[in-house]
Parts: C-alpha cells; sequence; structure tokens
C-alpha cells in the first residue's frame, strides 16, 4: 500500500460510481502504521508515544476485546439482553480515547467501550445498560463521558451545544469535545444540523465518525454516494479520512483535531475508516447480507494484530509482556462475567424515581397504589 | 403595576431572567434583530449580547439538540420554536433525549431548559401556523408543560420554567400576545403562585369550566354571559398541563357538581379526556352530569376561512355547559 503525504484529498467519484468503499481504492489516508506493523512516517502527524505508551495502547486494545468477547458470551448465556460489539473497532475507538485530555468531553453512541475505557468507566457500568437494569446511569461529568444514547445522530447535536458552552465559558481554551457516531448516522438530519451548528459558531469539537461500513445490514453506498470525509467540506470545515484500523494513526488525527479546536479553528470531521468484524449487535445475522470473504479480508486489517507485530519487530515487547497482558484480559473478562452474574436487579419500585427533580403528584399517587397492589400479595415482595 | 401586553409580559420576564442568572441564554430564529416574529425577545440581544440571546441555524432539532449540550455544560437555555406546526422536528430531541436524561442518568443529570411555543389558532394563518400540540408533551413523562393566558402570568410564569430544573414545554397563546394586562414588573416570583398550580379565575358555584392558554379569556367571557342567564360558573386556568392540579380542580368539581373542560386541540384523546377520567374517578358522587368537552374537531387544523367553526367560541363553550344542566 502505498501512502502518500499532504493533505488527505480524493478526487469526488463520477455519480454513476459508487464511493470507494475500501482504503486500498481510496487513495490518500493518513495510516502511521500498516497492517503489518510497519511505521510510516508523516510529517504532518508527528507521533509524541514513548514504546511504554504503545505497550499501554495494546495492553488497552487487548482488554476491550477481551472485554467485548466476555459480553458477547454473557448475552449469549442468557445474563444480557443483548450486545453492541465492537470487535474491529477496537484501534478507532483506543487511539482516538487516547489522544483526549482529561477535561475533553465525549459524546457517545452505544457502542464506545473502548472510549469508555479510556474514560475510566467501569465496563460493568456498561453491561448494566445491555442487561436492562439500567438506561446507563453514570454521570456524565465524572468521567467527562456522557451517557450512551440509542437514537442515532442525536448526541451529535448534544456535543456541538457543550462545545458552545464550551466557548461562552470564554475559559483558556483547554477543553474541545469529541462526538462519536457511525457512517449510518451520517444519514440523519441531526448529524447535518450538528455540522452546520458546529461551523456557523465555530464550535470546539471534533466529529469522530467511524466508518464501519455496515449500518446493520446496510453497506455504505446506501448512505453515501462520496467519501464521508468529504461532505465535511460542504460544510466549511476539514475532514480527513484515516485508517480507523490503526490505533497510532487514530490517536495522531484525534490529537491534532482536537488541538484545532481547543485553538479555536473549530470542528473537525474524522471518518475512521474500519470494520464492522462482529454483528451489528447479538440480535444480528451479518451473514444474511455479507460475505464471509469479505471479513476475512479485512482480518488481515486487525487492529491488534499490526502493533503486535511492530512491537515485537521492534524490539519493545518481550513474550513476558504479551503474556502478561493476555492473563490481565483473562483477569478482567472473569471479574466483568463475575459482576454481571451477580448484579441484582432494581427494587421494582425503582421505576418511578428520577422522572422529574422532585415527584409530581400524580407519580407519587401511582407508585403508592403500585406498592399496595404489590403488598397486597403474600409475601410481596418489593 | 403596569399595563402590558402578553408579549411584553414575556419579553420582562425574559429579562429578568437574563439578569438574574448569567447561564440562562435565549435561542431561536429571529430572536436577535428582529426580536422575534412576535417581537417577545425584542431588544435582548442588544442588552444581553449575541453569545446570550443567540439566532441559530434554521433548524429546530439542532435548536433543542444544541440547548440540550448546553444544558449538559451547566447553562439555563430558553428556546424558541417560531410557531407551533414547526416543533416537530424537534420531538425527537425533545422526547427521546430531553425529556430522558434525568431517568437514564439516574438522576445525575438534569436538563433546565425551555421551550416557549405560541400556540393556537384564531389569527388567519396559513397551514402549520395554528396548532395546539401540548397534549403529545404532556403524554411525555419527564416533561412539564405550562400554559400562560395573560400577560401577569406569562410575566412571572417564564421566570418559574426559566428556574425549574425540569424541562418545561412553554405554551404561549399567540392570538393573546397583543391582550394588555396590569403585570408587576417589580414583584419577585418568589411569592407567585407556583407554575403547576391551576388558578381559580372566577369563583361560581353552579358548573366548572376548565381551560388553558388563548381559551381562559374566552371562557371568562361566557361565564359573563351564563351569569347574565343566572348561572354562577366557576373558570379555572389550569396553566399547567402536565402535571395537573387535580387538587383545585376536584375541590371545584365537588363544589359544583357539573365539570366542562374546552381547549383548541381536538377533543379525542385531548387533555380534556385525561381531566373527565380523573375528574370522574375523584368526584364520582358529586356529579350531576358526565364531565363534557369542548375543543377542536377530529380533523387537521383547517384554512383559516374555516378556523371559527373549528375553534372553541363562547356559544359553543355556553352550549356545553347547558348541555350539564339537562341530566
Amino acid at each position: 500500500m502505498t501512502v502518500e503525504s499532504g493533505a488527505a484529498t480524493t478526487a469526488a467519484p463520477a455519480l454513476d460510481q459508487p464511493a470507494p468503499d475500501l482504503p486500498d481504492q481510496a487513495g490518500e489516508f493518513v495510516q502511521l502504521l500498516t497492517p503489518e506493523g510497519e511505521r510510516i512516517d508523516r510529517p504532518d502527524y508527528p507521533l509524541d508515544l514513548s514504546a511504554d505508551d504503545i505497550r499501554s495502547m495494546y495492553r488497552d486494545l487487548v482488554l476491550v476485546r477481551a472485554i467485548d468477547t466476555v459480553a458477547i458470551s454473557l448475552q449469549r448465556q442468557g445474563e444480557l439482553g443483548i450486545w453492541a460489539s465492537l470487535l474491529g473497532q477496537e484501534a478507532a475507538q483506543i487511539g482516538s480515547g487516547r489522544a483526549l485530555s482529561p477535561d475533553d468531553m465525549v459524546f457517545p453512541t452505544y457502542r464506545e467501550h473502548g472510549v469508555a475505557w479510556c474514560r475510566g468507566i467501569d465496563p460493568v457500568k456498561l453491561l448494566e445498560l445491555y442487561r436492562g437494569v439500567s438506561h446507563g446511569g453514570w454521570a456524565p461529568e465524572e468521567h467527562k463521558f456522557g451517557l450512551y444514547t440509542i437514537v442515532i445522530g442525536a448526541q451529535t447535536l448534544h456535543a456541538t451545544g457543550y462545545a458552545m458552552g464550551i466557548q461562552r465559558d470564554g475559559a483558556d481554551r483547554g477543553e474541545a469535545v469529541i462526538a462519536y457516531f457511525g457512517d449510518g448516522a451520517t444519514s440523519q438530519g441531526d448529524v447535518n444540523e450538528a455540522f452546520v451548528f458546529a461551523s456557523v459558531f465555530n464550535a470546539p469539537i471534533v466529529f469522530f465518525c467511524q466508518n464501519n461500513q455496515w449500518a446493520i445490514s446496510e453497506p455504505l453506498e446506501k448512505q453515501s454516494r462520496i467519501p464521508l470525509y468529504q461532505r465535511a467540506r460542504g460544510f466549511g470545515f476539514p475532514g480527513l479520512r484515516v485508517d480507523g484500523n490503526d490505533v497510532l494513526a487514530c490517536y495522531a488525527v484525534t490529537q491534532k483535531a482536537l488541538q484545532a479546536a481547543r485553538e479555536g479553528q473549530g470542528p473537525t470531521l474524522i471518518e475512521a475508516f474500519t470494520y464492522r468484524m462482529g454483528a451489528h449487535t447479538t440480535t444480528d445475522d451479518p451473514t444474511r447480507y455479507r460475505l464471509a470473504s469479505e471479513l476475512e479480508m479485512w482480518k488481515l486489517r486487525d487492529p491488534i494484530e499490526r502493533v503486535r507485530a511492530y512491537l515485537v519487530r521492534g524490539g519493545m515487547a518481550e513474550p513476558e509482556f504479551l503474556a502478561e497482558v493476555d492473563a490481565e484480559a483473562k483477569q478482567v473478562g472473569a471479574r466483568v462475567r463475575e459482576a454481571c452474574r451477580n448484579m441484582p436487579d432494581p427494587p421494582p419500585l425503582a421505576l418511578f424515581d428520577n422522572v422529574y427533580a422532585e415527584p409530581t403528584a400524580i407519580l407519587r399517587e401511582e407508585r403508592e397504589q403500585y406498592a399496595a397492589y404489590l403488598d397486597s400479595f403474600e409475601g410481596g415482595d418489593r | 403595576m403596569t399595563k402590558l401586553t402578553l408579549s411584553r409580559g414575556l419579553n420582562e420576564g425574559l429579562r429578568k431572567a437574563l439578569e438574574n442568572d448569567p447561564k440562562v441564554l435565549i435561542m431561536g430564529e429571529d430572536v436577535g434583530k428582529l426580536g422575534g416574529v412576535f417581537r417577545v425577545t425584542d431588544g435582548l440581544q442588544k442588552d444581553f449580547g449575541e453569545a446570550r440571546v443567540i439566532d441559530t441555524p434554521l433548524a429546530e432539532s439542532g435548536i433543542v439538540g444544541t440547548a440540550i449540550g448546553l444544558a449538559l455544560r451547566g447553562y439555563r437555555p430558553v428556546c424558541e420554536i417560531q410557531f407551533d406546526g414547526f416543533v416537530f422536528p424537534a420531538v425527537d430531541q425533545i422526547v427521546s433525549q430531553l425529556a430522558k436524561m434525568r431517568y437514564r442518568s439516574l438522576g445525575k443529570v438534569s436538563l433546565p431548559v425551555v421551550i416557549r411555543i405560541p400556540c393556537g389558532g384564531g389569527i388567519g394563518a396559513v397551514e402549520h401556523h395554528s396548532e395546539s400540540p401540548e397534549v403529545l408533551f404532556a403524554h411525555t413523562a419527564g416533561l412539564r408543560v405550562v400554559a400562560c393566558s395573560d400577560a401577569a402570568d406569562a410575566f412571572t410564569m417564564i421566570q418559574q420554567s426559566v428556574d425549574s430544573d425540569d424541562p418545561v414545554i412553554f405554551f404561549e397563546p399567540k392570538r393573546r400576545y397583543w391582550d394588555k394586562a396590569e403585570v408587576d414588573t417589580a414583584a419577585a416570583v418568589a411569592g407567585a403562585l407556583p407554575f403547576d398550580r391551576a388558578r381559580v379565575t372566577l369563583e361560581g358555584a353552579d358548573a366548572t369550566l376548565l381551560c388553558y392558554g388563548p381559551l381562559v379569556r374566552t371562557c371568562l367571557e361566557a361565564a359573563a354571559a351564563a351569569r347574565e342567564d343566572g348561572r354562577s360558573v366557576e373558570v379555572i386556568d389550569l396553566r399547567s398541563l402536565s402535571p395537573l392540579d387535580m387538587d383545585t380542580i376536584t375541590a371545584s368539581v365537588r363544589k359544583t357538581g357539573r365539570c366542562v373542560v374546552a381547549h383548541e386541540a381536538p377533543v379525542f384523546a385531548g387533555l380534556g379526556a385525561e381531566i373527565a377520567a380523573r375528574v370522574t374517578e375523584r368526584c364520582f358522587y358529586h356529579l350531576e352530569a358526565p364531565v363534557l368537552r369542548v375543543g377542536g374537531f377530529a380533523t387537521p387544523y383547517p384554512p383559516s376561512r374555516l378556523e371559527e367553526h373549528y375553534l372553541p367560541d363562547l356559544d359553543r363553550i355556553l352550549d356545553a355547559v347547558d348541555r350539564t344542566f339537562g341530566y
């Protein structure tokens, strides 16, 4: 694969041509680590990472994949109602997540388990949502990580508004916002409105689109006739495409875009070109709509293998280190599994809590009536 | 006390809110230089600046969605939706995001966002400018829904809404924007009737007439006409549509034994249906007649040359009151 330096631009395809859907065909895009684990230098994206940092990124990649694997089995075993796997998107999430400063604010979809990990959210909290114990429930400001948003694209407007708030706080511009969304979301009105608002107000925000090629069963060509990053130009801000399976490139481009946002240069759209290696969720069956050969091709671009190859080849990781990470992954997986299985259901009357700042008369009345109803059963337990 | 139009009452209330709390923002289409198409925000951008009184792109979902983000950042945005019929593009953000964030976060997030919506008909407008969508929002848990009916309440209730830590859908009766009333702009909001309480606007003994927003004036006129016929009608301005102040309603209906609910929105599955059911449960042995409803028909809002037939007027309301005496 050849990589040229300079601005990431691709000529728009003729209208009767589908958009290029693979990096090989897409021309320029930012890649710092090839699928074979070879480092590519880009003067426009210098890396400030030590060997320790890269080892630590490798550890994150392996751990979040382990958590994801455990979560899928927990769903199969009936412990979770559903799970949205991040398999294949670890580099996009860990790379961008590690580029955030502690003060930057994240607005995730429901698949940002890797970013949640970077923000210090206990994976068990994520499982609460998929088990049906809560709708989320973490404090966004505590971790600077918003609540998972199920409606596609809605969070991009919240992110933009939050960024407008940063502008109004008039502080030293030490903060930026990152909004995550997928390729399907780019068709949503809210995402396009977020682009408009962010652009005209020059808001300090990075739009991080993980183009994983599939919106459930719909391939990218059902969403766009041009590469997604090129949409940004029409809204008046820069867009670029990055190898979404390259953790170093995702880190570098996100860091640069965040810094530009903090410095008052407004929004950037990053299209992280990646692949959803698993099903959309555990309820989905991708064999109905895509070829196995496509998955096989993407396995060759695995986001973890290339980092391992790079570390080993460069003498930055001894076998002991790799074994330690694998052992830790097992431990974390076991802890998550145990915590999930022991997670109690909330008490029935909790369903009336937190609707308003103070419960209304109607809510109080319904709560009392339902409590009395439950109590009317012998051995009534609430 | 000063005599102000309802529009001016809102303007003065918003001005107070902006003065009292630097986190209060106003945002919407044409709210800046123009002062809003109904001039509710007239002069506010000039006095408080473009960072606090924000002319937004023409996108309602964007307005509400970014307001949510601003609220997450600690601001208290007051959004203007230019006309009732334009709120629908924002319904996902209102219903799925704004209303549910507190619940989703197990109480860790408050979204103090006010969404002002001019509502109702009677101004001879084209389609989508005369709707009464309040029940959609009343049906959504997590939202407070209020409607002001005169300048004094407009002045107070908009400030109370801004102070609320819950999201508030604030309906403004657009055909009453130019009605004048005495307003004490020096009065503190603290001593005012809470915005989730109904007000007995006119006391009466024989029947209770429940209304809100644009129909409060119509109902007061109907009550005056009924008095000439020797019937004493109590008029209650609900003010809060969600939650409902059932205690005030119940006390009145137990006293009068008759209840009519009037609103511009269609009768079918309207707020009157909810009130009728609750009044029946609470006042069953006090009722002399079933609870009757007067409102819009089960049709889309008609062309303006027909709206006088669609909108409940004094005669249709009196007709319903009369019918409660026929049982």
